[in-house]
């Protein structure tokens, strides 16, 4: 079944560097990070030193809620273990892309709402994904 | 200042190899190089400008190649976006020329993934060093086809894009690969033949993807009155687009293409509009890239290009708006996973009259090439060439 296999798909792990470590710190504690520009208010994904929009670097962590839609997403056939890949539209305004797991990967949709989860990476922290709310 | 008219295309060449076993990459330059040279009734000693993408080859590739076939240059350029480099090439060819950096400038693209067994479109591939985005997206697996196909996901949501429309776009492919006897794929398809294939990374089928291919292609560029010497039909640049889109922070939209922004300055530069183009190379890495795009230049509305591809709308002598005609990356050639410059090959030929006849546009004397290199579920670059013949 879809989710058992979801699980044994190996997940590669995130290069970590010293822009990214906080992130990766906060993912292994269970929490999904991003950015918002004390400058001009506006949050970005992925996390960066300086401000996408208005090039600040007055830009702060912040946690998400976890809490999203799911804006499109794909499910690959042809690969030894079928895996959905997504963009979420997170509940704090940016969009990620992700993976949807712990579902029948058929039944998913754009516009589903979904929950965040974490997952054991390949000899790294763990990352980021998420399920049916 | 602006390029129209400043440069000419006068050698064109594309390898016939679809797989090329038993050559190595930089042979394939070499081979395409010479063929272009041959067209244009050049010599290799007459060049004195290269272009050649950074990706074609390994580490400075680029000075390795003006060393192994000898050339001596006032002007080199290795620009490099993924399959649309040599979209941006011919325009930035046309900006050195204007400028006097050089006046006889080759193009050169080169290849053989399929040799090497490479899964261009499944495998997700890793960077050679990790780039800014790496963390956050190597471990969900983006491969080639499932980022294209987030794209189709959500174009068929916003817009009621059908995977049968998106079946017209191959089936026209078909049509006009038929007369190609290089094509990789010679027979004919319908709509049912596309949706029936199986399955790649949803709504893409198998039929919606482009081939994988070994090979390459090489374009000669000159000044006005160096192509006015030559023996060739001149085919003229009058204007060039280059445009980059990416995921805007997080303000992520796959509804549209950089095509959006290159198209408009490539039509302004050269003075025309959509509806003056009488044949389109559209690259088609995937179906959805040909409509995605054909909505961005223009050809028709956003959200309606399922539409205007279907019912053979893209066929020559049957639609509208011929694309395409040596069959494309859909079914002709995609050599080095790379279909921008196969793009401007077939454009040349229709401008000069040397299509397949069963293909060839009538009175075809304004053309345009389009591409999209890197990943249009990501970033990549959108750039246009509308070329005239004179």
């Amino acid at each position: 079944m879809a989710q058992a296999q979801q699980q044994q798909r190996k997940i590669a792990a995130p290069p970590v560097n010293p822009e990214t470590q906080h992130f990766w710190d906060a993912a292994a504690q269970g929490k999904l990070l991003y950015k918002k520009c004390a400058a001009c208010g506006e949050p970005h994904f992925y996390p960066r030193p300086h401000c996408p929009f208005c090039f600040s670097d007055k830009v702060e962590w912040q946690e998400a809620s976890g809490r999203g839609t799911i804006y499109t997403y794909s499910v690959m056939r042809r690969a030894p273990v079928p895996y959905a890949i997504a963009y979420v539209a997170l509940a704090e305004g940016p969009t990620m892309m992700t993976n949807i797991v712990d579902c029948d990967l058929d039944s998913i949709k754009i516009g589903q709402p979904v929950k965040l989860v974490f997952k054991p990476s390949d000899g790294g922290p763990p990352v980021p994904m998420f399920t049916p709310a | 200042m602006s390029i129209k008219g400043k440069a000419y295309i006068v050698g064109i060449y594309e390898h016939p190899t679809r797989l090329a076993t038993d050559r190595t990459v930089m042979q394939l330059h070499a081979d395409v190089a010479a063929g272009a040279l041959a067209d244009a009734g050049l010599t290799k000693n007459d060049i004195d400008g290269y272009f050649c993408a950074a990706g074609d080859m390994a580490g400075l590739g680029q000075l390795s190649m003006v060393d192994y076939l000898g050339l001596k240059t006032r002007h080199i350029d290795s620009t490099d976006v993924g399959g649309s480099s040599y979209l941006l090439h011919v325009g930035h060819v046309a900006e050195a020329i204007a400028a006097g950096k050089c006046s006889i400038a080759l193009i050169t693209l080169a290849g053989r993934p399929r040799a090497e067994g490479m899964a261009t479109g499944t495998q997700p591939r890793a960077p050679e060093r990790p780039m800014p985005e790496s963390g956050f997206e190597l471990p969900y697996a983006p491969a080639t086809a499932n980022m294209y196909a987030m794209a189709a996901m959500r174009h068929m949501h916003e817009f009621g894009t059908t995977s049968e429309q998106l079946a017209w776009v191959k089936v026209a492919a078909s049509h006009h690969a038929q007369h190609n006897p290089h094509a990789m794929l010679k027979d004919v398809v319908t709509v049912e033949d596309v949706v029936g294939s199986p399955m790649i990374a949803d709504p893409l089928h198998r039929l919606d993807c482009c081939v994988i291919s070994d090979g390459g292609g090489a374009i000669i560029m000159t000044t006005p009155e160096i192509a006015k010497s030559l023996k060739r039909p001149r085919v003229k640049v009058i204007g060039a687009g280059e445009a980059p889109k990416h995921q805007m922070g997080g303000k992520v939209d796959l509804t549209y293409s950089g095509g959006r922004w290159s198209g408009p300055l490539a039509f302004a530069e050269g003075g025309v509009k959509p509806s003056d183009i009488k044949y389109a190379s559209i690259y088609d890495s995937f179906t959805i890239t040909v409509l995605m795009q054909l909505e961005d230049l223009g050809f028709c509305e956003k959200g309606q290009g399922g539409r205007f591809v279907s019912d053979g709308n893209l066929i020559s002598g049957v639609g509208k708006l011929p694309f395409n005609t040596d069959g494309g990356g859909l079914c002709n050639n995609h050599p080095s996973n790379r279909g921008g410059l196969t793009k401007v090959l077939e454009a040349v030929r229709q401008l000069r009259g040397e299509a397949h006849p069963a293909v060839q546009v009538k009175n075809c004397d304004l053309a345009l090439a389009h591409g999209t290199g890197g990943s249009l579920g990501t970033r990549h670059a959108g750039a246009t060439v509308i070329m005239e013949r004179e």
